[in-house]
């Protein structure tokens, strides 16, 4: 009987020793396929390659990893006109920075403001306008992004050539005016906290402000993190609206990803500023790259919360 | 059993809106007839019940409102030649367009029209009408409120009485309002406008370059030339629309699909008990939902571009003689190999997040089902079909209808991988195209904006009727309050 068991027991734990092989192998390959992009973006940028005749090869090349390396193309990155804008690769992350960081700081408010709303108060609204920002949800965002452009250009906050920088006003307007309809997920971590908590300091006379303030802000803070993540990341990632809304005809205030779009696909792109283009990617990814990594546990939680409540 | 579900009635159902409206208006009435003398004349002048009860501030801005508002309507200040108030109402129908040059009878230059000013600021007028109800509603209101405190023997509310309310009993207006009006300037008055341009003729493939800002009213042609094929442009159109709109669909459940699944399988892999290096595999993935997609998309389009890495190894190890057009980028490729691949591709973007999300659900799931059917005798696979997949499923229901209707409108992928291609003429759409990125190519490149409306108010219509089917039938929606 004991011989039996400890068989049992033996080719049990065998069993499970080849099935986390298994999974092993498996989760290493899967790991290779998901990096093998990132990768290559990498080994391009660094990639150092001239012709016999001494010309510098910048396109895409049928060798995945490079013959020589060297920093050249991040040399050229920061150094090069494009579109006749000097230093324009400076001035794009710049203005994505900006941006970036004034929508984070709006965006953020909004959506706290409306999720605690949505979450803790009561009114007669509350249902109607829950479900007409749903409704409002569902329109493709490009349908009203023409609309944006021609009543901010009739205003001159979009593609205006003469005080470009209103453009850029235009953009922020436009990234943070829609963030309060996107409240669900917050509202799903609003709706966690206790109701009790917020009747018993209405019982000690706290008004609704105090409450929001004093209980529910320092309650808040991934949902706080985790938002403004999101909202500060949105523009380094977008470039549709960035480019409808400044305009082809203002390269000096292009947000980075339009920038980095048209040295592959623009007018002055001519195939072979590919190596230049991978040296912006690294650029620009190291910074949210990091960001991403510290708040790891912050945006896990705010995905998790905002599988379960849609 | 279904008769022991007895839905409890609501106070308002019994109510049909005829008979709200009915109650509304009578009450408007009694306010009228009981009210004070100022509330009467604030039904004329804002603010005049608020100066009645000496609400001096209020009423102040109360009368400011009105002014402002109606100046606005009087004078019918204009920008860029095209009028607001008045005007803007009358110019809306669209009939007395001009194209502008000289005018001979008043010896001055008219600028020609610009109609999309002409109906955008028509529809701003419309709301500051509605603004203005809005108001007057508040007013009367407030002073009938004032009335009914002094009829009880209280002070009307002071000003500083009311800015505190706005930040205790009436915080949700605070709250509210910032969102309220940015949603109506920058969702909800860009929505209408690019709606109502669908029954317009504002095309510009086919309008001359003088003309280009003048366009009418033309009722359903649009439809018509989209769903049935008539009018000029309406064949060419027609005919690529069911393949577009058959592969939209065809996209969504596979990407949807195959994301999903692969997310719940990659997190089990990596959930497995008695698994070391969970962080580093899980961090890996996180990776590359950090990294912006339009540079992961892009390096990947390069990779299996016609000179690239992908095709130069398939032919050292010998597999092909000439490259393969992945993305169908050039003409003559396959069609079906670009679908295949932008929706195996789409799948290294949305694995990794379906993977974090389950993550945590798995952790969640009660160790003690587990135990149960181990105690049963139950094997690991049928306590993964039997166990984990309904628990997930049932969980991320709301998860998978938004993934669908993402996946509907999902233009980035498409964008940055083939960009519709192959066989992308003109506003026909390309094998790939969804109607999205239709949708942006007849707008943004070919000015076809009545066409691309169309297809915009179409595509909300399929998310719209998925969305509230679905949404309404699940627990998210029903209980929505439950955990409040």
């Amino acid at each position: 009987m004991s011989t039996l068991n400890t068989k049992k027991v033996a080719s049990q734990s065998r069993n499970r020793r080849i099935s986390l092989a298994v999974t092993y192998a498996v989760l290493v390959v899967l790991a290779v396929i998901w990096l093998i992009p990132i990768v290559w973006i990498i080994l391009s940028a660094f990639r150092c390659e001239y012709q016999p005749d001494g010309t510098f090869i910048g396109k895409v090349t049928s060798n995945f990893f490079p013959k020589s390396y060297g920093l050249k193309n991040f040399r050229d990155l920061f150094t090069a006109s494009y579109s006749n804008v000097p230093h324009a690769f400076l001035r794009w992350m710049l203005n994505t920075l900006i941006i970036a960081a004034v929508d984070c700081i709006i965006s953020t408010f909004l959506v706290l403001s409306v999720a605690y709303c949505m979450s803790k108060l009561k009114f007669r609204m509350r249902k109607p306008f829950m479900n007409i920002s749903m409704i409002i949800g569902l329109f493709p965002g490009f349908m009203s992004m023409i609309a944006i452009y021609f009543l901010l250009k009739s205003i001159g906050l979009a593609g205006n050539t003469e005080h470009p920088a209103y453009s850029v006003i235009g953009l922020i307007l436009a990234y943070s005016a829609g963030a309060g309809m996107g409240f669900q997920v917050a509202k799903g971590f609003f709706d966690v906290i206790p109701n009790a908590l917020v009747e018993s300091a209405k019982l000690d006379g706290c008004t609704n402000f105090q409450i929001f303030h004093r209980i529910i802000i320092p309650l808040a803070k991934p949902i706080i993190i985790y938002q403004a993540l999101m909202s500060f990341t949105g523009p380094w990632m977008d470039f549709i609206f960035a480019k409808v809304i400044i305009g082809a005809d203002n390269p000096g205030y292009w947000t980075v990803s339009v920038g980095l779009y048209s040295m592959l696909f623009g007018s002055f792109s001519d195939a072979n500023l590919f190596t230049q283009f991978a040296a912006g990617c690294v650029i620009v990814a190291i910074p949210i790259v990091t960001l991403f990594m510290f708040l790891q546990r912050y945006y896990v939680e705010g995905v998790t919360a905002g599988a379960v409540k849609g | 059993m279904a008769s022991t579900k007895v839905k409890v009635p609501k106070k308002s159902d019994g109510l049909n809106v005829f008979e709200k409206l009915g109650n509304r208006f009578s009450y408007f009435v009694k306010r009228f007839t009981d009210g004070s003398f100022g509330t009467k004349l604030s039904h004329l002048i804002f603010g005049a019940g608020s100066f009645y009860h000496k609400q001096y501030v209020k009423g102040a801005l109360f009368l400011l409102l009105q002014l402002a508002i109606l100046a606005v309507m009087i004078f019918c200040p204009s920008v860029n030649g095209t009028p607001y108030g008045w005007k803007a109402l009358v110019n809306l129908p669209l009939m007395n367009t001009t194209e502008g040059g000289f005018d001979p009878a008043t010896m001055t230059t008219l600028l020609p029209s610009d109609c999309r000013l002409i109906v955008l600021f028509g529809f701003v007028t419309i709301a500051l009408i509605l603004i203005y109800i809005l108001v007057w509603n508040l007013n009367v209101e407030s002073s009938y409120k004032a009335d009914n405190d002094r009829k009880v023997g209280k002070n009307p509310t002071t000003f500083r009485e009311d800015l505190q309310a706005l930040l205790d009993a009436k915080f949700h207006v605070t709250m509210l309002t910032p969102t309220c009006i940015a949603a109506a300037v920058f969702t909800i008055l860009p929505t209408v406008f690019m709606i109502s341009l669908a029954f317009t003729t504002y095309n510009l493939y086919d309008m001359n370059a003088l003309e280009t800002k003048l366009f009418h009213w033309n009722g359903i042609e649009n439809f018509m030339a989209v769903f049935t094929g008539e009018g000029a442009l309406g064949a060419e159109i027609n005919n690529r629309f069911l393949p577009v709109l058959g592969w939209t669909l065809i996209w969504a459940v596979f990407a949807t699909l195959t994301c999903y699944f692969g997310g719940i399988i990659l997190a089990l892999l990596i959930n497995k008990k008695g698994l070391k290096g969970q962080k580093v595999f899980r961090t890996i993935f996180i990776l590359t939902i950090a990294i912006p997609q339009f540079i992961s998309l892009l390096a990947v389009r390069n990779l299996l571009a016609q000179y690239g890495p992908v095709n130069q190894l398939l032919k050292n190890m010998g597999l092909i003689t000439e490259s393969i057009g992945f993305l169908g980028l050039n003409r003559g490729d396959s069609e079906i190999l670009a679908k295949v691949m932008v929706i195996v591709i789409n799948m290294w973007v949305g694995i990794p997040y379906t993977m974090l999300m389950t993550s945590g659900i798995l952790m969640n799931i009660p160790s003690d089902l587990y135990e149960a059917a181990r105690v049963d005798g139950a094997s690991t696979t049928k306590m993964f079909f039997k166990i984990t997949l309904p628990y997930v499923v049932f969980v991320t229901t709301p998860y998978l209808i938004s993934s669908f209707v993402g996946n509907i409108n999902s233009f980035n992928t498409i964008y940055l991988l083939t960009g519709g291609n192959p066989e992308y003429l003109n506003f026909k759409a390309g094998g790939t195209d969804l109607l999205v990125t239709w949708l942006y190519k007849l707008t943004i490149d070919e000015g076809m904006y009545n066409t691309g409306a169309v297809i915009g108010i179409f595509t909300f219509l399929i998310t719209a009727v998925i969305t509230l089917v679905t949404y309404r039938r699940s627990r998210a929606y029903n209980e929505e309050d439950t955990f409040q």
